[in-house]
């Protein structure tokens, strides 16, 4: 294949799959001007609508804020220093991603409510309540800031310790080296991973309803089931796409110079261990403390339901049917949204401009948006457009695929963003032809972005539930419907069980994943510090 | 293969592996009522009519907006909500086929079907307000619903301000009261701090738990707690004699405009109000049943011996007003 052939086969994937994420964009435009553009502007500039947004817009920076203010010393413990039992904090400390948030918010109530099972073993009528923004913060901070954490250990283990040496060398202290040298270079993931968590805040409905905080997702959900008015839900749905697309040009602006890969080949070499000597301790506490409310809580009383409802004699084990559903589904969402991300993340790099800019915030404008209007646009476009393929598995992936897009465009570009070009470029010279040097020499360098990609996709979707309720193929449940079906008529006992699998079933492949990656990066970092100085002699003491 | 192609293949082999789903002979349910609650029921009307019915279940006005936003090409032939309300407004939409007068005969009261004789109600469920049996009597509560606007409440009141059913309810007060009468009474509610829950069941363990004195739900609720604990201090007081808190609201059902095979979907509303179903929705959901050769469980009022407000079901598809009127008055 030819340069410009590629170039225009390049061109013409990513824009497809910019356009089929923009569907639901499209779908708001039209309902929008179907609801008319003055009565839109009224409602957008309402009083309420003005409150709306700055709750909104609130609780995503503060959420935001403390996922990274978790993530990053989680990262550092885990990548960097001697922390005992290193590879267990790894994997646990990832796991909460599995948690459903309509889940975890339901379990956090249930125990720190203020009729919680905390309240029933103090034996105190109330605690103080976790109504409101706190609560929902709390919930949505600690069920989703493994997406920064996840893209920053990842970042951090492949950064070579050479440049820190040599500030060091150069006589900055610790404290210096860490803001001028590492944060810099850690900074792609660090804005991918908030991205998520940011536009997951915004599109969240379960936590803010269960815990009565009001943002544009509720409102939305508000117009849509008590007035059946998608005219008004449309004009909310749009703001919070121009929100998106706003963060997302900042985001842009802010990641310009996102080149951080070695100038020469050869891999990095891993950084010696800081000990953390008389800090172990607080560092085990503090890990344990994170843990407990995030993993801990949850899956205990998962179990205390599980327990009563076996007392009560409720069917508590989840049919075997609906386990192969949800690992079908999710799997079929995981691969076909990372090949979809890979045209949008080579085109953006290497044809960078207003077309590149404008495929990638189109592939953006779905992911901040309530599950159910991207699934109602679908709706519509699948029952006028294609009805042969409505309500079909196939027309549920590409729903998945366009809601989840981002998740694997980031981690796919963060890999890409450290693949040094002269690779590539050396294979072309050496007579490798265009589609084989794709073939053996960038997908295998993309391969841990690729995984991790298809890895967070796979998560999310088990957990997906609006569009999953309405897309799927008529009498199709999963893990995630038979748990919202359970809860929503109050049969907490009969939710226990296919909640518990939802969890474990996300965890396992998890945790697999993540302890793999980490048994190969030892083994990378042996073979390439065979040849360099021997390394617990030069570890640096905290 | 290019990634585009295995991504089509997929997509295509995926939608050739169910394609071969739903037959002939079959209709199609899209439920707003839960998979719990209508399963059973669905099992029980399959094995006695022959059918092959396939539900897909939701949230009620979800499965609404559905069935509009799939217009011509919907799939479904008969849907089951939650609350008149959204029937109506199908009603209204002429989404909705006129049913065989031999199923509307089954309910004993007319009060029950849609004046457009196009829906029908399956099961009653009373809006009751639930009080915590511990710290108050059944004489503790005013006399009228429309008394809880006394500051006397203030702090001792739980709510579902979201809740579908409660949204019917206040749809009802305004038709009862008067658009001013509702607004002023609202006005009075949230002067006395209402605590807003997600549901009616949060709003009953809140009751239960003391964290309020009394909460606006609907009947049924309560006895599933009883059931697991029959020490549960919580009672329910039923308002009659024509009392704005007396609302009876319906579950219903009505075979859609766009419904392959009319008279099979017909078929699967009539099996709902035969007296197998209608028992087991009764006497395992504690919903008041619509025929009148079946009783309610254990003393659950009749349907015919709760007094109602003189009003049309029909009336509560002004869902509009309703959500304005809460958002003006800052309940939602």
């Amino acid at each position: 294949m030819s340069r410009s052939r590629e170039h225009l086969t390049l061109r013409l994937l990513a824009s497809l799959v910019g356009l089929a994420a923009a569907l639901p964009f499209g779908y708001l435009v039209w309902r929008t001007n179907e609801y008319g553009w003055s009565g839109a502007l009224d409602v957008a500039v309402s009083a309420r609508s003005l409150r709306l947004l700055t709750s909104t817009i609130g609780l995503a920076v503060a959420v935001t804020a403390s996922a990274v203010a978790i993530s990053l010393p989680v990262a550092w413990l885990t990548v960097r220093t001697d922390l005992p039992a290193r590879r267990f904090w790894t994997v646990v400390t990832a796991l909460p991603l599995a948690v459903p948030t309509y889940v975890g918010a339901w379990t956090v109530i249930g125990a720190l409510g203020p009729r919680g099972m905390l309240a029933e073993i103090l034996g105190v009528g109330s605690i103080p309540s976790l109504y409101g923004f706190w609560g929902a913060w709390a919930v949505l901070t600690l069920f989703s800031y493994p997406y920064v954490l996840l893209t920053v250990r990842a970042a951090w283990s492949r950064l070579d310790p050479a440049l820190e040496e040599a500030s060091r060398v150069l006589g900055r202290s610790g404290t210096e080296t860490f803001i001028r040298v590492v944060l810099p270079q850690l900074r792609p993931a660090l804005t991918g991973g908030s991205l998520l968590v940011a536009l997951y805040t915004l599109s969240d409905f379960g936590a803010v309803t269960m815990l009565r905080y009001d943002t544009f997702t509720r409102a939305i959900y508000v117009q849509y089931r008590g007035a059946l008015d998608r005219g008004a839900a449309a004009v909310l749905g749009l703001i919070l796409v121009i929100l998106t697309i706003v963060v997302l040009s900042g985001e842009q602006r802010f990641r310009r110079s996102e080149v951080v890969h070695r100038l020469h080949g050869g891999g990095a070499r891993t950084a010696p261990l800081v000990r953390l000597g008389a800090w172990r301790a607080t560092a085990t506490v503090g890990l344990s403390a994170l843990v407990t409310l995030s993993l801990v809580v949850p899956v205990t009383v998962i179990a205390y339901w599980l327990i009563r409802g076996i007392r009560a004699d409720e069917p508590v084990l989840p049919g075997v049917n609906l386990i192969v559903n949800s690992l079908g589904v999710s799997l079929l969402a995981a691969v076909a949204t990372t090949i979809a991300a890979v045209p949008v993340v080579l085109f953006v790099r290497r044809s960078p401009g207003r077309l590149a800019n404008v495929v990638e915030r189109l592939s953006w404008s779905g992911y901040a948006l309530p599950g159910v209007v991207v699934a109602l646009a679908l709706v519509f476009f699948g029952a006028s457009v294609l009805p042969v393929a409505y309500q079909t598995i196939g027309m549920l992936v590409f729903a998945y695929a366009v809601l989840f897009l981002p998740q694997a465009i980031g981690a796919v570009r963060a890999s890409l963003a450290q693949v040094t070009p002269s690779i590539e470029e050396a294979s072309l010279l050496l007579g490798v032809p265009r589609r084989e040097t794709f073939r053996r020499v960038l997908l295998p360098l993309l391969r841990p972005g690729l995984g991790a990609g298809a890895g967070l996709v796979f998560l999310t979707a088990m957990k997906e539930l609006p569009a999953t309720l309405l897309l799927a193929p008529t009498g199709f449940s999963t893990l995630a419907t038979r748990v919202w079906n359970a809860t929503n008529e109050g049969f907490l006992g009969r939710a226990a069980g296919p909640a518990l699998a939802l969890v474990a079933l996300s965890s396992v492949p998890m945790a697999v994943f993540l302890a793999r990656s980490e048994l190969r990066a030892e083994q990378t970092a042996q073979t390439v510090n065979a040849g360099a100085a021997e390394p617990s002699e030069s570890t640096i003491t905290a | 293969m290019t990634p585009s192609r295995a991504l089509s293949s997929l997509i295509g082999f995926s939608a050739l592996a169910l394609s071969s789903c739903g037959g002939d002979d079959s209709v199609t349910l899209y439920s707003g009522r839960g998979e719990d609650l209508v399963q059973p029921v669905v099992d029980a009307c399959a094995a006695s009519t022959g059918l092959n019915i396939v539900v897909r279940y939701g949230d009620s006005a979800e499965m609404l907006l559905l069935i509009q936003e799939e217009g011509d090409n919907s799939p479904a032939d008969v849907y089951f909500s939650q609350g008149a309300g959204f029937l109506g407004l199908l009603s209204a939409d002429g989404g909705l086929l006129p049913l065989d007068e031999s199923v509307l005969s089954r309910v004993g009261d007319d009060n029950l079907v849609s004046p457009n004789r196009d829906w029908v109600g399956i099961t009653g469920r009373a809006r009751t307000v639930a009080y915590n049996s511990d710290r108050l009597s059944a004489d503790d509560l005013p006399a009228s619903f429309a008394d809880f606007t006394d500051p006397a409440w203030t702090g001792r009141i739980g709510w579902a301000p979201t809740n579908a059913s409660f949204q019917d309810h206040v749809t009802a007060l305004r038709t009862l009261l008067g658009e001013d009468g509702a607004r002023t009474w609202l006005e009075g509610i949230m002067a006395n701090d209402p605590i807003a829950y997600g549901g009616n069941t949060q709003v009953l363990e809140a009751v239960a738990a003391g964290e309020v004195e009394v909460g606006f739900v609907n009947h049924y609720y309560l006895y599933r707690f009883l059931a697991e604990d029959p020490d549960f201090p919580v009672a329910n007081r039923f308002y009659t004699d024509g009392d704005p808190g007396a609302l009876v609201n319906v579950a219903g059902a009505g075979v859609l405009a766009t419904a392959d095979d009319p008279d099979a979907a017909s078929t699967l509303v009539d099996c709902l109000l035969s007296d197998a179903s209608q028992r087991y929705l009764a006497e395992a959901h504690f919903e008041l049943p619509v025929v009148d050769s079946i009783e309610p469980w254990s003393d659950l009022p009749r349907l015919d011996t709760l007094t109602l407000p003189a009003f049309d079901l029909n009336r509560l598809a002004d869902l509009q007003g309703t959500v304005d009127l809460l958002i003006e008055v800052g309940a939602l």
